[in-house]
């Protein structure tokens, strides 16, 4: 057989797996991808209509002097800002804990406190939330670091969780060939593991996220500040229209980091797969 | 098989390399705790610089674990290995493994990394050029027979098994590493893409002159590819360790009698190549030639068949004389499943490919893909009844 025999059988291949593999997976792609694309570019105008249609009704109802303070440009901005920033630090943190603590449970000689470490990390989110931030309160004080403790713990779980199922889900047959051709064991984890396992992480980030800014409303409990304080003034003083003004913001910033979170999904998954 | 290669591989390389060096492994045992029996006990094996020595055995047996500690993927519990003249049981094993090309099965590529950088890994570590490895990428594409302008930039996932398996072989040789371990490559995929594979591997081969340690469960593939098969028993036990050619003729046990099977004269047929037996010519058409005249040429020839041939001398079709006569010219229609050999394949090959089509033989192609004549499954079946009578007498 002859070099140039090689080259013609393995050209030759191409004409039937066209009908078969990569030409359908090829025209498959971009489609999927569109689909997805739409659907990122839905959710955001429905967070925007949903502002507009919120500004348009405070401008025009009749509202008593509470309300009207309450739900004044500047509270709203202060207490947007706050929710948000509880978020944004607390969201951090769990960053720097679950994801390198979900990688050093998947090493071989850290496998065996598995068990320990995801048990913990349920009962965290097991626990009523409300209870938690409570309970922390009474050991922590009152505020802002106590409320991002408090979050921390609850939102942990699906980050540490994805981290190391995402890991888990690499073929180890990749890492093997990683290893056999030489790569450091800290080379396959960064180039190979966590590349390939990015996707399933970044959605536990995301549901981390939107828990977080839902689960954050009740830092208004424990002096924490945040949106959630619309709606305890709401429901203390029958406010309704305060009570659903919180809501429907919380609402909004869910909708809108959970967007955000979908964006880097989408950015951020590797090409190939 | 002294000569495992016994056609002219390439025009760049008339004569066979060895860029090879040799194994020797020296009374290594694994044990697993827990486990009363070694899973590998106590083996000692040499193997010659730039042989292709096949593993086989059934599985459990210990193969692929002695196959992994040649690059300590699995560390021997005892004993020594040695590349070359050189002790590697204490090497750091990442630095070792980069002078050994690793192939496992379906290639295991990276599916997030294109077809160059998986192919341009190990160079990377090594710490090459960039321009460098670029070329060296584009080499080895070319040398597993994937054009690199085309496969260059695309993903795994866009690959058909068959070329995945090509560019694992690609990254494996990658940076030039004397010795190629490979761990049941061609199990994934179908069996006539494994054929051509298995053919490419003996070209490649016979271009680069690797030490080669292949794994594999099935014995004919070891028969077509080996230089050397080692037959193991539980325990990485080594029950005989020659060339095909005495292992059918002479099983040292009943055990390799028994592995080898009872089809061992036709199995005499995946060592015996196309280009030992004296071929047939054909009567050939080119396209766009009068039909009329092809028939004529096939009919004073006794010939049945006609090969149709392109302008460049390629065989594209081969249809029967009746069929041709109801034409006016030759059509340039390319037959998908022309049933075609090279020079270098097996005469067990060749039967496959035969069985496959209607013409009961096939056309074998030279050097640049030229007719070199036809095969018959009547000579085929000559060559089954000549061994058969020598065994008896």
């Amino acid at each position: 057989m002859s070099a140039t025999q090689i080259r013609r059988d393995a050209a030759e291949e191409v004409p039937d797996e066209a009908a078969l593999g990569p030409g359908a997976s090829r025209a498959g792609r971009p489609s999927r991808r569109s689909g997805e694309w739409r659907a990122l570019v839905i959710q955001p105008v429905l967070v925007v209509l949903g502002v507009l249609a919120f500004v348009l009704w405070r401008a025009t109802a009749t509202l008593s002097e509470t309300e009207a303070r309450q739900l004044g440009a500047a509270a709203l901005w202060d207490s947007t800002l706050r929710h948000l920033s509880l978020t944004a630090v607390a969201a951090a943190i769990v960053l720097l804990i679950a994801i390198p603590l979900g990688v050093a449970l998947t090493r071989p000689a850290l496998r065996r406190f598995t068990p320990v470490v995801i048990g913990l990390a349920n009962v965290g989110q097991a626990a009523p939330a409300i209870g938690l931030f409570v309970l922390l309160a009474m050991w922590l004080g009152f505020g802002f670091w106590t409320t991002v403790v408090a979050l921390v713990v609850y939102s942990a779980l699906p980050v540490l969780r994805n981290t190391m199922v995402g890991i888990q889900g690499v073929d180890p047959r990749l890492v093997e060939a990683g290893r056999g051709m030489g790569m450091s064991g800290l080379a396959v984890l960064l180039r190979v593991e966590l590349p390939l396992a990015a996707p399933v992480i970044l959605a536990g980030v995301r549901t981390a996220l939107v828990l977080l800014v839902g689960t954050a409303t009740l830092a208004t409990f424990i002096a924490g500040g945040g949106l959630g304080v619309l709606i305890n003034t709401g429901i203390t003083l029958s406010l309704d229209s305060l009570l659903i003004s919180g809501a429907v913001l919380v609402a909004l910033l869910a909708l809108a980091v959970d967007w955000l979170g979908r964006v880097v999904e989408y950015v951020a998954r590797p090409k190939g797969l | 098989m002294s000569d495992p290669v016994p056609t002219p591989v390439a025009p760049a390389a008339p004569e066979r390399r060895v860029s090879g060096v040799p194994i020797r492994l020296e009374h290594v045992t694994k044990r697993y705790p827990g486990q009363d029996r070694p899973a590998v006990d106590d083996v000692s094996l040499e193997i010659a610089a730039g042989e292709t020595v096949m593993f086989v055995g059934p599985s459990g047996c210990g193969k692929t674990t002695l196959l992994k500690m040649i690059n300590r993927l699995i560390e021997p519990t005892s004993g020594r290995i040695f590349l070359g003249d050189e002790d590697v049981t204490n090497q750091d094993p990442d630095r070792l493994r980069r002078r050994i090309g690793y192939v496992i099965q379906a290639g295991g590529l990276f599916p997030h990394m294109t077809v160059a950088t998986n192919v341009g890994m190990v160079p990377r570590m090594l710490g090459w050029e960039k321009p460098r490895i670029a070329e060296r990428i584009d080499e080895l594409l070319d040398l597993v027979g994937l054009d690199p302008d085309v496969y260059r930039d695309r993903y795994p996932r866009e690959l058909s098994g068959g070329q995945q398996q090509r560019v694992g072989v690609a990254r494996a040789l990658a940076a030039d590493p004397p010795v190629l371990l490979m761990d049941e490559p061609f199990g994934a995929v179908d069996p006539i893409t494994r054929h051509r594979l298995q053919d490419e591997l003996i070209a490649i081969q016979g271009e680069i002159g690797k030490t080669i340690v292949f794994v594999t469960h099935d014995f004919d593939e070891a028969l077509k590819l080996g230089d050397r098969i080692v037959v193991f028993d539980v325990g990485a036990r080594i029950v005989q360790y020659d060339t095909p050619e005495a292992i059918l003729a002479d099983p040292a046990e009943e055990y390799v009698a028994k592995f080898v099977g009872a089809g061992a004269t036709l199995k005499q047929l995946t060592l015996t190549r196309v280009n030992s037996l004296e071929l047939r010519p054909a009567t050939t058409a080119t396209v766009g030639e009068a039909a009329a005249a092809a028939v004529a040429r096939a009919r004073a020839a006794g010939d049945e068949l006609i090969v149709v041939l392109d302008r460049r001398g390629r065989p594209i079709s081969w249809p029967t004389v009746a069929e041709v006569s109801r034409m006016t010219t030759i059509p340039a229609t390319v037959d998908e499943k022309l049933p075609v050999v090279g020079l270098g394949s097996t005469l067990s090959d060749a039967l496959d490919t035969m069985l496959a089509a209607s013409q009961g033989g096939a056309v074998v192609l030279g050097r640049r893909d030229r007719l070199a004549g036809v095969v018959t499954v009547e000579m085929i079946m000559d060559v089954v009844q000549r061994t058969r009578q020598e065994a008896a007498g």
